[in-house]
């Protein structure tokens, strides 16, 4: 796929990569996904998106290629490649802070490498294709355990470990009430991952009802349309006994909707690094002393959001890219065990050559879209 | 008061029982919990540790201000050109603390949609708007959101088109060699 523009992609033939790094790999892509964190490269949000890139930070393929110093994989492989690109020795791989790299992108250093996202996160061509660069192949790419099922093994490069890392960030104790804002794939995800905490109320919110419907049979939690509430912050009191959630999680991100200021300021006129009315309602309806967690992913300027209150109530912030690395050893064994079925989020199975359309439908939300993948024509057979 | 929350975790087991894997990684000990865990403070060393072999800098690499040196690997997709590219460049001199940089690369983000335009023209593939935004499939889904774009876009087209036309000749060079470079 070839970026072009602000809502404008299309599929076209690039160069095959090259091995840049003596740890490097080439590999033929078998799947892809359309993430939402796409979406707001999509929609030109992402500063230094740069015509003619190509997106794509959750894929699985075979290895193709290998460097002089890679040790650990072999040509023929199958390997899931988790979204971050991180280089395994700096300070921060080492505490195993893999979405933290400070080897992996020249160009920020608040955001380590990131496959096919941008140049603020080190201008690496991404997965949506047929062929990818996968530098690090000793540190990140897994082989693919022989009894998983590939649409699994996709969604472990990304959804599944944010959606759990959302959920491990809240700090869940046993009883805990969750609010997860944001019933699109990493909500979905992440309001399933608080059962495994052992949470006890698990309450999902957004503005679309098939994917709230989606959620609720999914991540078996309440679900509520906020366009049907008259003030979300205050229905979440109400049904707290007034107290306020003990964990809310921020699975939005900066394309929040639900109020007018923000998406003006934050969406249109591009004031503020994307709306934070999601984060705002969760600083707001979470208890005194509680925990915010936030996944949603916000441009680096800055945002409006009730900091005040943060001090006033005393509470803690925790957030991150999820560690993808650092969490697959347990996620795959949740999902071969049966305990997390992340191909049941897959709705649209669609030839890698109708990106542009695979791009609309899951941008308008359209379709009963929750997530899709993208397979290469060589993968097809 | 103890057989009260014991009697308190039974009841939340029972009520959760349908939940396949319901409180497998509870863990009481776990605060504070990721990303501070693991904390080692071995960056009190500085930058220090033993870097991965360099890739090759054999395309111009911006790297931020806030660190010493091109990070051990990069991407090279998409490098700098045009009037794009400089405005990339003048970004740069300012740190990630500084709205100038995220602001000069956003005008450079639409700048090199024109350039992306030029360039698909230069090649003689004139851009299939309808095609690369998806509308296709938009028009099977909702198609009254897509007449509706359509007819937005075709006015600011008009408008623009209009408008660089009927503007004074002064105008046109400046354009152009804009587009050129
Ligand atoms: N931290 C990470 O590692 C990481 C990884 C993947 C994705 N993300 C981010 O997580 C976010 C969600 O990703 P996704 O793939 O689920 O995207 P998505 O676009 O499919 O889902 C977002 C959902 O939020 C809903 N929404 C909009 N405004 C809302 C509001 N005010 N309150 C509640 N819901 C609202 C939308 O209707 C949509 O269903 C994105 O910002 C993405 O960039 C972060
Ligand atoms: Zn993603
Ligand atoms: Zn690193």
């Amino acid at each position: 796929m070839n970026y072009r523009g602000p809502y404008r992609v299309r599929a076209d033939h690039k160069p095959y990569p090259e091995i840049q790094h003596p740890n490097d790999a080439i590999v033929r892509v078998t799947r892809s996904c359309i993430c939402g964190s796409d979406l707001h490269l999509y929609h030109g949000l992402v500063p230094d998106t740069r015509v003619g890139m190509t997106f794509g930070h959750e894929f699985i393929g075979i290895v193709e290629a290998i460097g002089s110093s890679v040790e650990k994989l072999k040509v023929g492989d199958n390997v899931l490649v988790p979204f971050n690109i991180s280089c395994g020795s700096c300070a921060f791989c080492r505490q195993e802070l893999y979405g933290n790299c400070h080897e992996s992108n020249p160009s920020a250093t608040a955001v380590g490498g990131i496959f096919g996202y941008s140049h603020t996160a080190g201008g690496y061509d991404g997965g949506q294709a047929e062929f990818v660069r996968v530098p690090y192949a000793d540190v990140g790419p897994t082989i693919i355990p022989a009894d998983m099922d590939p649409d699994d093994a996709v969604l472990l490069t990304d959804v599944v470990p944010t959606g759990y890392q959302a959920a491990e960030m809240g700090g869940i104790q046993k009883g805990d009430t969750v609010v997860v804002f944001g019933a699109g794939p990493v909500g979905i995800m992440a309001a399933r991952c608080a059962w495994l905490f052992g949470a006890g109320r698990v309450i999902i919110i957004d503005h679309i009802d098939y994917r709230l419907e989606f959620a609720k049979n999914y991540a078996k939690c309440e679900a509520y349309n906020f366009r049907s509430l008259e003030d979300p912050v205050l229905f979440l009191k109400k049904t707290t006994d007034w107290l306020g959630a003990d964990v809310c999680i921020d699975a939005v991100g900066c394309e929040a909707a639900g109020n007018t200021l923000q998406t003006i300021t934050g969406r249109k006129l591009l004031l503020q690094a994307g709306s934070a009315t999601a984060l705002h309602w969760a600083i707001n309806s979470v208890k005194k002393g509680g925990i915010v967690s936030i996944v949603g992913v916000y441009g680096p300027t800055d945002n409006l959001i009730p900091i005040g209150n943060v001090v006033n109530k005393g509470l803690t912030i925790r957030a991150n890219q999820a560690s993808v690395k650092r969490l697959l050893p347990r996620l795959i064994d949740h999902v071969q065990s049966g305990r997390l079925n992340p191909k049941g989020i897959i709705t649209h199975r669609v030839p890698l050559e109708e990106v542009s359309d695979a791009y609309h439908i899951f941008s308008s939300k359209i379709d009963n879209c929750i997530k899709t993948i993208l397979i290469p024509p060589s993968a097809r057979n | 008061m103890e057989n009260e929350i014991i009697e308190k975790k039974e009841s939340l087991e029972d009520i959760n029982s349908d939940i396949v894997g319901w409180g497998v990684d509870a863990d009481p000990e776990n605060d504070p919990t990721y990303p501070m865990k693991k904390r080692t403070n071995e960056e009190h060393q500085g930058y220090s540790w033993d870097r991965p072999p360099q890739q090759p800098i054999n395309i111009e690499i911006l790297h931020s201000n806030e660190r010493p040196n091109v990070s051990a690997t990069f991407g090279t997709s998409s490098p700098l050109s045009g009037v794009s590219g400089e405005i990339r460049r003048y970004a740069f001199k300012y740190s990630e603390n500084d709205n100038r940089h995220w602001l000069g690369l956003l005008l450079a983000d639409r700048v090199n949609v024109v350039e992306g335009i030029v360039d698909d023209l230069s090649k003689g593939h004139i851009p299939n708007y309808f095609a690369e935004r998806g509308w296709k499939a938009g028009m099977k889904h909702h198609p009254e959101e897509i007449v509706k774009k359509i007819l937005v876009t075709a006015l600011v087209t008009t408008v623009v088109v209009s408008w660089f036309f009927s503007s004074s000749g002064s105008k046109k060079p400046k354009l152009g060699k804009l587009l050129k470079r």
